[in-house]
């Protein structure tokens, strides 16, 4: 009798504090669902009508329609072909960044504020310096030049993507960096120091037990990279304008001028495009992570 | 092997310190430039910012002439953009009036969401959290979307609050608060629940003073995301003159090339401000992130 009667004490208790602390989350719930979640499920709506006023259902022809258009193609690719050279540059050369830093050097703290410090500093306050390096006319060019070479239009040719991925490594080492210097703080020196008695060589200790430990934070920084590199319009559209070169019209031009048109169905195509995109990749990734770190316990 | 061991650690660090070197030279090389007059920048920039061809001006060479330390230290262009050319300080001060409610508005509403994720973990929560991630998953060119729908609706396109208010109900500081604060033993706050304190109570007087280091760098990462957007103004203000100096940073036109290194210069202050006297929250608050199932 007094058991149930404490345990029913304790239940309302739960109850109570479930209500109370309800009450902090629904400043952020109502926002979100305002402003994020109920206009997606309208997104999702209007990418399967023919137009907002009429309402018929017009099932995946809009989708049909942005999937075929040449600038979006033009710009999907693009951003793709960006993403998928500079989301793995930066992973591995952040985290060798992080491993060179773990050694015994001097310096170290001056030298991870150095290489955090880009991130600091708004882009458009760097641009005016971009342009001096790379213009037709630029230092780049004048170097290439002295070493013999032919000067390259950066801006206006293919080596677009090259300056790209320079500025988005510039940008986003020493953040992900960070990432990469906390987690390997984190790896057990105990097993380390067994396979070194073991006599593993250095390249299997990094192989078998450092990535594997790091298997996480390579997931999140891998995750984090992507979303950053959707982010290099703003250096494109700050070096190049609404117009750029070909091989600079990336998604983010797409929308501006679809958002300027006020073309909803071809935009919410578009975005529900993009984030079905987004869930398969983060999914995938999640799904390797999971297989190749499973057996460690966090 | 020890021998090589040390200059192997030789030739590490004078890779390190090039590259942190390399790293810089851009944000140094902007402020000395601001510090050059108008007809010294002209002279050796004049290639690149000049547009229409008018021959008028003389450059110092048909290159481009990279200069680090400046012939004659001005402050003449500061005098400019501070008292003479009012466009400038007016989008500053467009970009501080964007910032500063979203960073300060953010950080109260993620501190109660984070407060109420702590507190109970049922099912529901736990699919409202998820969902919240996924959102902060999303690039811009997915959000902006119903973002951009909601403010139409509500009539809020071209004013500030078609910024204000996606911004302040941005998931991402709610996901990081609520990361650091399921770190806080339970029976702290039990502890507090039994002296009598209400939640309000615990919240206010247990979990706020505890989460104070957190809510720095969180603040600190909200600044820095926001002092440098371009996408959300380009597509939610139509109007030039609602721009924050981020975007109207790039519209700046050849005549003006001088004052645009001082422009940069000073809406970069007060990011370094922050950096300099934050840098270890901010550090501190990078490494909460890590590891989105943890």
């Amino acid at each position: 009798m007094k058991e149930r009667r404490e345990r029913q004490k304790k239940n309302s208790e739960e109850a109570k504090i479930k209500r109370k602390s309800a009450l902090f989350l629904a400043p952020s719930v109502l926002g979100v669902s305002l402003f994020f979640v109920l206009p997606f499920l309208v997104v999702i709506f209007y990418s399967m009508v023919n137009n907002p006023i009429q309402h018929r259902f017009v099932f995946l022809k809009n989708y049909m329609n942005v999937w075929n258009n040449s600038a979006f193609r033009l710009a999907a690719g693009n951003t793709f072909k960006f993403s998928f050279i500079a989301v793995p540059l930066v992973v591995i050369l952040s985290m060798a960044l992080a491993f060179a830093l773990d050694s015994k050097i001097p310096y170290k703290s001056q030298i991870r504020t150095l290489l955090l410090s880009p991130m600091m500093v708004p882009i458009a306050s760097v641009v005016l310096i971009w342009q001096v390096l790379f213009h037709y006319n630029g230092v780049a060019n004048e170097f290439i030049k002295f070493m013999g070479g032919k000067q390259i239009d950066w801006f206006k040719s293919d080596y677009a993507l090259v300056v790209l991925v320079f500025l988005f490594l510039w940008k986003n080492l020493g953040y992900n960096m960070i990432l990469f210097m906390s987690a390997i703080a984190n790896i057990p020196k105990e097993i380390i120091e067994v396979a070194e008695i073991e006599q593993a060589k250095r390249w299997q200790i990094f192989l078998y037990i450092k990535t594997r430990y790091l298997s996480s934070t390579i997931l999140f920084v891998t995750i984090l990279s992507l979303i950053n590199s959707f982010k290099v319009f703003r250096e494109v559209y700050m070096l190049t304008g609404d117009y750029p070169y070909d091989s600079l019209y990336l998604l983010q031009h797409f929308m501006n001028n679809t958002f300027h048109s006020l073309d909803y169905q071809k935009l919410s195509a578009a975005a529900i495009i993009m984030s079905l995109f987004m869930i398969v990749i983060i999914g995938l990734l999640f799904v390797i992570e999971n297989y190749y770190g499973k057996d460690l316990s966090e | 092997m020890k021998k090589k061991n040390v200059t192997g650690r030789i030739v590490l660090t004078a890779v390190l310190i090039a590259i942190a070197a390399l790293f810089v030279t851009p944000i140094v090389f902007t402020m000395c430039n601001s510090f050059m007059a108008s007809s010294e920048i002209t002279a050796n920039y004049g290639m690149i910012f000049e547009t229409t061809d008018s021959g008028a001006k003389k450059f110092i060479s048909d290159v481009v002439n990279l200069k680090f330390i400046p012939d004659k230290v001005s402050f003449s262009q500061y005098i400019t953009v501070l008292l003479k050319s009012p466009d400038y300080l007016l989008k500053f001060w467009n970009s501080v009036i964007l910032v500063v409610p979203i960073v300060v508005f953010q950080l109260v509403v993620a501190c109660l969401a984070a407060y109420g994720f702590t507190r109970y973990q049922g099912k529901v929560r736990e699919i409202i959290f998820f969902t919240y991630i996924i959102l902060m998953l999303m690039p811009y060119q997915v959000t902006l979307v119903p973002n951009f729908l909601v403010s139409k609706w509500l009539n809020i396109l071209d004013s500030n609050w078609a910024i204000w208010l996606p911004g302040i109900f941005s998931p991402y500081a709610v996901f990081l608060l609520t990361k650091y604060m399921r770190r806080i033993p339970v029976s702290i706050l039990e502890a507090a629940k039994i002296d009598g304190a209400g939640e309000w109570q615990i919240f206010m007087h247990m979990c706020m003073p505890l989460c104070k280091g957190a809510l720095c760098s969180v603040a600190i990462l909200i600044f820095i995301d926001f002092w440098n957007m371009v996408e959300q103004p380009l597509i939610m203000l139509a109007e030039e003159q609602m721009h924050p100096l981020s975007v109207f940073l790039s519209k700046i036109n050849a005549g003006e090339i001088g004052l645009a290194f001082a422009v940069a210069t000073i809406y970069m202050v007060p990011t370094l401000l922050v950096f300099l006297y934050g840098e270890e929250y901010l550090v501190e608050g990078i490494t909460y992130q890590g590891g989105l199932k943890g």
